[in-house]
């Protein structure tokens, strides 16, 4: 078989049969690329589009929810139902401690504040938070730096402020690190600006406080905002959110089938969500692309019917001449074969520059559609194996067709 | 060389059937060169289909060359008619996209000859038709007789016992026919078997021995006289 394959004859009788209608053949494989292409132009796009949204979210937690007090809806233990819910860093470290599989359990805090510097003004959210909470949403720092552990023991007056207040407040290209402004009339030196995320996970807050700084401010006492859960890789966060609702219920005083008394948005669920989107249009990708390949592997084997109908006596000849039936089924076999996967490769490589250019129009820059789309080259091998395979079975068709009339006949034929 | 005895041969035509040959009796020694005659119907070219293994006889032997011919598979039939015989057909049969070199060249090609020896085969017998200068030219680019010719290198590549002839000259003129057929005799002359079917009276009278048919039995066996014997010489 090897050998029959590394012949030179066996090519030159393909080259040799295929080139005595050029334009056919080229119409013929027209069907096979445009499948190929499609396959991988779709394949392509979808990691592009999977990619891109990877890097949307690579910042975040995925595996994260976040959960707030509301108002209790039942009566219990001799509390009227209506009694509002606040949230204490108490909750925030028991859920901590007691529910299985958390990473991190980030207490936040949040308000609305006048910041003056010189003379401008506006008013922006002002969020307490610690200094986990760079690394369960991870922040661009275009100046300075985060809040650390110092900021936060020592309840310094500091400030990390979003781009967009930098924008207002400041001049173009202005320092803006070790700068003063005033909070809701309380000076804050500058630290930092922090690029916006293209994402918005929960409530946005332009400018970052130490959380123990907010405290002491506003007056917060133990009772925070909100808080975020990030749980391990290995656990579901659907079952950490329920575990840590039924606990924090627990420790309030509310009905353990009280659901409405925290409010919660579970961003792991959200983004799988998208996530199973991204494998329903790659199931469809490749259900797409293989259904037109296999009709364009259909087109090659109707072209090749005809041709050998058209090559009955041309076959007869052969046999006449001491060609064994096998010999003729596997050349026009090969021929299937050779049709097949020479317009799988083209479809590969045009497939590959319409990737090219894919990426030059949409997956440049940071905010790309697409990043990086692209096929890996297991995918380029499964697409010639099927090929191969297809072209394979479909050349049988005309194979047994060509032997099954008798050389007598073909001999006959005019 | 070649021995039939008793070949029996019909055809099913709707309900009925047609019986083509009944009873063949022919025995056909090494280097003679046989016409076979008759009108059409008579089951000339039946009879050469059953010795070129392209068909088989219902009943009766057929022995070539010492082997009998008897309920071949389809490879071993392509085996035989690969090793044992050479087919010249009426409409030269050339395949139309190889040129005379490769046509010529085929019969070695499913023989398993290497390329190189193949070629150098086949340009040898290109030779001795006379065509080595068209050695690269498609079919369309020859004329009918050179055609024939090519077709008679390619019956020769595989040197077989036996060249089959169905009515080599009904494609060609009486001039490129004559010219033909003492290509023929040459052949003959040099040892080769010939079996040829014909209607042509003339060409018939240029072979060495005539057997005629009528109605799927053998109706005259003879030799030409030698006198007789037309040889070309133009």
């Amino acid at each position: 078989m090897l050998r029959y394959l590394l012949d030179r004859d066996t090519w030159q009788e393909v080259y040799d049969s295929l080139s005595k209608n050029k334009l056919r053949t080229v119409i013929t494989m027209i069907g096979v690329w445009w499948g190929i292409l499609l396959l991988i132009g779709l394949l392509g796009s979808a990691r592009g589009m999977e990619n891109s949204f990877n890097r949307l979210f690579g910042d975040f937690a995925t595996n994260s929810v976040f959960i707030w007090g509301q108002s209790t809806s039942r009566p219990f233990k001799g509390f009227q139902e209506g009694r509002r819910v606040r949230l204490s860093l108490t909750d925030a470290k028991k859920v901590e401690d007691n529910i299985e599989g958390i990473e991190f359990v980030v207490p936040r805090n949040q308000n609305q504040g006048t910041v003056v510097r010189n003379f401008l003004s506006g008013r922006f959210n002002v969020a307490g938070d610690y200094p986990l909470l760079d690394v369960v949403q991870k922040k661009k720092l275009v100046f300075g730096r985060f809040i650390n552990q110092n900021d936060i023991d020592h309840k310094k007056k500091v400030a990390v402020i979003s781009e967009d207040v930098y924008k207002q407040l400041f001049e173009i290209k202005e320092d803006p690190v070790g700068a003063y402004m005033q909070i809701n009339g309380m000076n804050f030196t500058v630290i930092g600006v922090f690029e916006e995320s293209n994402v918005r996970m929960g409530p946005g807050s332009d400018i970052h406080i130490p959380f123990t700084t907010f405290q002491q401010v506003y007056n917060q006492g133990d009772q925070i905002g909100w808080i975020m859960v990030t749980g391990k890789p290995d656990y579901n966060i659907k079952q950490i959110e329920l575990d840590a609702k039924l606990l924090l219920r627990n420790l309030n005083q509310i009905h353990p089938k009280d659901n409405r008394a925290f409010g919660s948005f579970n961003l792991g669920e959200n983004f799988d969500k998208v996530t199973g989107f991204l494998t329903g249009m790659q199931f469809l990708t490749w259900f797409v692309g293989i259904a037109t390949l296999i009709a364009g592997v259909f087109a090659i084997g109707n072209i090749l019917l005809i041709t050998v109908k058209e090559r009955t006596k041309e076959i007869g000849v052969r046999r006449a001449l001491g060609a064994t039936p096998f010999e003729i089924k596997r050349q026009i076999v090969t021929e299937a074969v050779f049709l097949t996967l020479f317009a799988g490769i083209f479809g590969i490589i045009s497939g590959g520059w319409i990737l090219i250019l894919l990426d030059y129009y949409y997956g440049q820059g940071d905010d790309a559609t697409l990043v990086n789309a692209s096929v890996s080259i297991a995918i380029v091998f499964l697409a010639l194996l099927i090929l191969i395979i297809l072209g394979t079975l479909i050349g049988l068709i005309p194979a047994f067709k060509a032997t099954s009339v008798r050389p007598i006949e073909a001999l006959r034929e005019e | 060389m070649l021995e039939i005895k008793e070949l029996h041969k019909s055809y099913p035509i709707g309900d009925s059937s047609l019986h083509v040959l009944k009873g063949i009796n022919l025995s056909v020694k090494e280097g003679e060169m046989v016409a076979i005659m008759g009108s059409s119907g008579s089951g000339k070219s039946t009879l050469l289909n059953i010795i070129g293994m392209l068909d088989e006889a219902d009943s009766g032997s057929y022995v070539l060359d010492g082997i009998p011919i008897k309920n071949l598979t389809e490879k071993k039939a392509a085996l035989y008619r690969n090793r044992f015989l050479g087919f010249i057909f009426q409409s030269f049969n050339l395949i139309n996209y190889k040129n005379a070199l490769e046509n010529v060249a085929l019969p070695l090609y499913y023989q398993g000859v290497k390329r190189k020896e193949r070629q150098e085969q086949a340009m040898f017998y290109l030779e001795k038709v006379g065509l080595a200068d068209w050695a690269h030219h498609l079919p369309k680019e020859l004329s009918g007789g050179q055609n024939q010719r090519v077709a008679i290198a390619r019956a020769l590549a595989a040197n077989p016992k036996l060249l089959l002839a169905d009515e080599p000259t009904g494609a060609l003129d009486t001039h490129t026919s004559y010219d033909l057929m003492a290509f023929i005799q040459e052949l003959n002359d040099e040892g080769k078997t010939i079996l040829m079917v014909t209607h042509e009276e003339d060409i018939a009278n240029m072979c060495k021995r005539i057997v005629k048919l009528r109605d799927g039995i053998i109706m005259e066996d003879k030799l030409v006289e030698l006198d007789s014997r037309i040889t070309c010489l133009i």
